[in-house]
Parts: structure tokens; sequence; C-alpha cells
């Protein structure tokens, strides 16, 4: 039987995307641990994959859950690239607050 | 539906615990949560090969990775302060700004979600969990991921092969490319000795 129904309709997914998304942009806007910040930029990334799923059960298609892959696997390159660069920070700079490394400023 | 409210209270919930966690360690608790609540709204969304990913991926390596760099940082001779560690200044501006790109999204959504852009008749059906041919199966995500969509796979290959090399650049060594002036001095009176010598062949 084909069965296309989501269990609530699609509008509500797209709004709990939205506000995890902006959660997680005050969490960057707001914090000045980078850690934070990095943790706040994994939620955007899960708020963007649950739209992708969403919209890929709502229209029955395979490429959502495709791109939602690649997204997971860019979001865990993009985590250990980032904590490199915050540990390597840490070692010259012995402090990790945001504001107060400012190395490329010229 | 009660299960897609739940889950949407438990994500929000503590989505606002990690940004707002006076530590990292508890921001780090509140985000297994909000991976683990997300993983059963992909059950629900009938995408499980995805909710077992999002369990493996990010619960099980990206999380640890994140301890570990926190236990990392804090055991070393200069501690930084994990406090609050907020703006003041810039929370009321950024709290707005938030606000308003909120409410910019809602109302785009709010002149309605496009609708199946093609007729759906010939999808596949939704089943019971994990049957071959039921839409989401890992089956079909495989089947789909290996034919139509080598190209990308092989792509994430590549990519995660830079960000191993990558990190293993950044925080493998104190400076890897970097040479001592020990090194550099030599290097620079070989290169002159050579032009010398050069100079008294000519």
């Amino acid at each position: 039987m084909t069965q296309t129904l989501l269990p609530v309709a699609l509008a509500n997914y797209v709004g709990l995307s939205a506000v995890i998304f902006f959660i997680g942009v005050a969490g960057v806007m707001l914090r000045r641990n980078p850690l934070v910040m990095l943790m706040s930029i994994e939620l955007m990334w899960n708020a963007a994959n649950l739209l992708f799923l969403a919209f890929a059960r709502a229209w029955m298609n395979d490429a959502g859950h495709i791109f939602a892959f690649l997204v997971i696997t860019v979001a865990a390159a993009e985590a250990a690239i980032g904590l490199a660069i915050v540990v390597a920070v840490f070692r010259t700079a012995r402090n990790v607050d945001v504001d107060e490394v400012a190395l490329m400023k010229g | 539906m009660i299960l897609f409210w739940g889950l949407a209270i438990v994500l929000i919930g503590s989505a606002v615990w990690v940004v707002a966690a006076k530590k990292p360690v508890h921001s780090v608790v509140g985000l297994l949560l909000h991976f683990a609540a997300l993983a059963i709204l992909y059950l629900s969304l009938s995408a499980e090969f995805l909710a077992v990913v999002q369990i493996i991926v990010y619960s099980g390596a990206i999380l640890v990775l994140f301890l570990f760099v926190i236990a990392l940082l804090s055991s070393g001779v200069a501690p930084f302060s994990m406090g609050p560690n907020r703006m003041p200044k810039a929370a009321v501006p950024a709290a707005i700004l938030a606000l308003i790109a909120l409410g910019l999204f809602v109302y785009g959504v709010s002149r309605g979600v496009p609708a199946h852009p093609v007729p759906i008749a010939a999808a596949a059906p939704v089943g019971p969990v994990g049957a071959p041919g039921v839409f989401g199966s890992v089956a079909d995500f495989g089947r789909a991921l290996f034919t139509a969509n080598l190209l990308p796979f092989e792509i994430t290959a590549f990519i995660l092969m830079v960000a191993v090399v990558g990190v293993v650049l950044l925080a493998g060594d104190a400076a890897p490319y970097v040479p001592s002036r020990k090194r550099a001095r030599r290097a620079e009176r070989e290169m002159r000795e050579a032009a010398l010598r050069g100079g008294d062949t000519q």
C-alpha cells in the first residue's frame, strides 16, 4: 500500500528545523567559547539535515537521503578540522576566547 | 503526532541547553540528547539508515572528539576559563537579529510549503522498517548511493581524506611546517655556497 502522508504536516518540520537552526545561530553569535560555537554549528547542520529528510519523505525521493548523508560527512570533517584549529590556537596563544585571539589581525 | 511534538520539545530544549550551558561538557550532554531525539525523528521519517548513521557518527565519533578536546584543553598548565563567557553587550542585538531572521523564515514558510512537485504514484511504498523495496530502507539507500550517486560518494571519501591530512598537519605536531632557525640558516648558507661555487666555475 502506498502511503505518502507524513506523521504531521510538512510545515511543522520546517518550523522545527528553523527554530533549531536559529538557536544554533544565536549560539554562534552569543558564545565566545569556540567549542560551544562549534557545537552550535553542529546544531545548524542537523537542522538542515532534518529538512532534507522531511522533504525526502514528503516527496518520496531518495535524493534527500543521499544529500543528508553527504551533509553528515562534511559535518564530521568540519568538526575534526575545527577542533584541530582550536587545539592549535590553544597551543600558541594559551587562550581560546575568540575575542582575545587576534593572531590574524593586521 | 504525539511522537513529533514530544521530540520537538526535547529537540528545542536540548538545543537551548547546548547554547546556554555554562560548561562545555554540559553542552556535549545536551548535544547527545539532541542527536538521540533527532535519530528517533529520522526513524519516524523512514530514514532508518541515516538514523543509525546519526547515532554512530554524531554520538559516537563527533561528540567523543569534542570530549577529548575539552579534556585536552582543560588538563593543560593554563586551564582556560569555562565560565558563562557571554558577551553581554552583544546579547540583545544578536537575539534581535536571530528573532528577525526567524520571523522572516516563518513568513516565507507561511506563504506555503512547496507540495509534491511530481506525481508520486510510482513511488515506493512506506511499510514496515527494513524490508527492501520499501521507501528509505537500507537496501534502497545503498542501491541509490552506489549506482546513481557514486560520484558524490567518492567525493565524500576524498573530503574525509583531506580532513584527516589537515587535522594531522594542524594538530599533529607543534609546528610542522616552520623549519627551525638553525636548519633555515644552514639551508641559506648552503644555498649561498652553492651560488658562490657556481660563480667560480663560470
